[in-house]
Formats: C-alpha cells, structure tokens, sequence
C-alpha cells in the first residue's frame, strides 16, 4: 500500500486532511522543500504528493528529480487562491518537449 | 571526419558494411517505437487535459464553499471541525508497460470507516458540508489526474530519448558509414587499377628485352 501526501499552505491542507490524506502544512518554500526530502526519502512509501501551485514552481529543480522516476508522482493542485494556469502550461511544455510543437 | 582514421582494407569493409546493416536496422526499430509512443502519448494527453481543468474547477468550487464554510462559522472552528479526520486514504499501485514504458496505475482504498465528515452536526454549519462533499467527488478525479500527469511525464521523457537516438543514428552514425564505405571502395578500386597498370607495364618491359 502507499500513501498519498499533500503539500500546501495550511488553508490549502485543511480539506484534504478531512478527506483522509496525510497532509504537510508548509507555508514556506524552505519548509516545503524539507519535507518534500522527508517524505521522499528511502522507504516513505508515497506514491502521490500533491503540491500546491506556487511551491511545485518554487521546488522546481527538487521535483524535476522524480520526473524519471515512477514513485512518486508530483502533481501540482491549485491552492486557495485559485489556479495559476501554471500547470496547464507545463503539461504543455511536456507535449512540446515530446512532440516539438504546441498541438492544442 | 571518421574516414581520416579508417584503414582502406577489405576486412574494415565488411566490418562496416555489416555494421550499416545493424545501425540502419536498428533506425527503423527505433523510428517505430517512436510512433508508436507518439500515437499513444497523444491518446493520453488529450484526456489528461480534460481531467486537469475539470479538477482545477472543482477544486475552486470546493475551496469556495470551504470559504463560505469559514465565513458562516469562523475559520478557527472550521479547523477544529477538520483536525482529525474519519478515516486514512491510501492506494495501491499496479504498473502498466507502454511500449517498453512502465506507467502507474492507481487504485485507491479508504480505510477505517466510510464517514465522511469528522465532526458533529451540533457546531458545524450546512456549509461545511457542502464542501466536504465537493471535495470529495472532486478526489477521485484527482487520482486520475495523478495517473495521468505521471504517464504523460514518463512518455514525454522517453519519447525525447527516443527521438534524439532516431536523428543520431539518421543523420550522424549512418551518413558516416556510408561515406567510410565509399571512401574504402573507391581506395580499393585505386589499389586495382594501379595494380593492374603496373603489371601491364611489367610485362611489356619483359617483352622489349627478350
């Protein structure tokens, strides 16, 4: 079995914690990175960690080291301030990067 | 340029010859690993950007009425409320190979019970639950999402290697052995004729002592 974490400010957490995921409060790039480190570290048994929008940009570099990897997926989710676009965009770039055109 | 360093023998042609054969094999293999993950790799992304933007308007939605939650009965409390949750979401994860790409699939279980909002109704307001419920259907989603983004990730990084191994072996390794080729054969061809030439003189400066 493997866990699912959530990383965000901690307004953002807090609907994600009732639904029964385990959550990280971090209202910090440096805290947000430690634990991202933490949990992502030998035997943490996360399959998923969501991350708020703004730190998956600022974490960036940490993130793109699991981007070969199959565990785990880091996926950005808009926080409470509502969606950037951002990660419209870098599923773009993905698309881009794979196929050499923007196909949408 | 390769040919500088290649000695003109019939053994080294061979040798090349048979290594154009695998290179230009192996080209086509690989060109069409390449479609193929192309094929596939746009299948996903097409839905995979239907399910962000679903689960991005979801999650707004969710967030508002945990806004309005809050507004109704102080955010302090709607915290309290939230602490300590019913029940611990985990998943299983099975693997699926997309040409030669090991993708996650996810299937997700909750544990404990099934109750859903973790706190009475005597201090709670509607609101609340009206957000959890939101929240809720909007999760399954967001597991998919996960599934998706990660193939998506993993295809677009292999289809990258794969592509650039097409164009090194189209436009470096196979032009490059095919001028080695030429280079050798006509070497060999030179080496005939001069050969032969000089045979023929030979035998005419025997004939004119005799």
């Amino acid at each position: 079995m493997y866990k699912i974490g959530v990383i965000g400010s901690s307004d953002t957490v807090l609907g994600f914690r009732a639904l029964g995921l385990n959550t990280f409060a971090a209202d910090t790039e440096d805290e947000a990175r430690r634990t991202l480190r933490e949990i992502t570290a030998e035997g943490g048994g996360y399959a998923i960690i969501y991350i708020e929008e703004h730190l998956h940009t600022a974490l960036a570099k940490d993130i793109a080291e699991f981007a070969d990897k199959i565990t785990p997926a880091i996926i950005a989710v808009p926080g409470r301030g509502g969606s950037t676009g951002k990660s419209l965009r870098s599923l773009e770039d993905a698309v881009l990067r794979a196929v050499g055109s923007n196909i949408f | 340029m390769a040919t500088k360093t290649i000695s003109p023998t019939r053994m080294e042609l061979t040798r090349l010859k048979a290594r154009l054969k695998t290179a230009r094999r192996g080209h086509k293999l690989l060109k069409d690993k390449r479609d193929e993950l192309m094929r596939q790799f746009l299948e996903i992304v097409r839905g995979c950007r239907e399910l962000r933007e679903h689960v991005e308007a979801g999650l707004s939605s969710a967030n508002q009425a945990l806004a309005a939650a809050s507004s109704v009965m102080g955010g302090a409390d709607v915290k309290q409320a939230l602490l300590f949750p019913m029940r611990t979401v985990q998943t299983d994860m099975s693997v699926r190979n997309i040409m030669s790409v090991n993708v996650p699939i996810y299937d997700f279980k909750t544990e404990k019970t099934d109750a859903l909002y973790p706190y009475g109704f005597a201090q709670t307001s509607g609101e609340l639950d009206a957000a959890m419920d939101k929240l809720s259907d909007v999760f399954s989603d967001l597991l998919q999402l996960a599934q998706t983004e990660k193939t998506v990730q993993l295809l677009a990084s292999e289809i990258e290697k794969t592509r650039r191994r097409v164009n090194a072996l189209e436009y470096v390794m196979i032009p490059e052995m095919e001028t080695s080729i030429k280079y050798i054969t006509q070497k060999l061809e030179e080496n005939d004729r001069s050969t032969k030439v000089r045979l023929m003189k030979v035998k005419e400066m025997v004939l004119e002592n005799k």
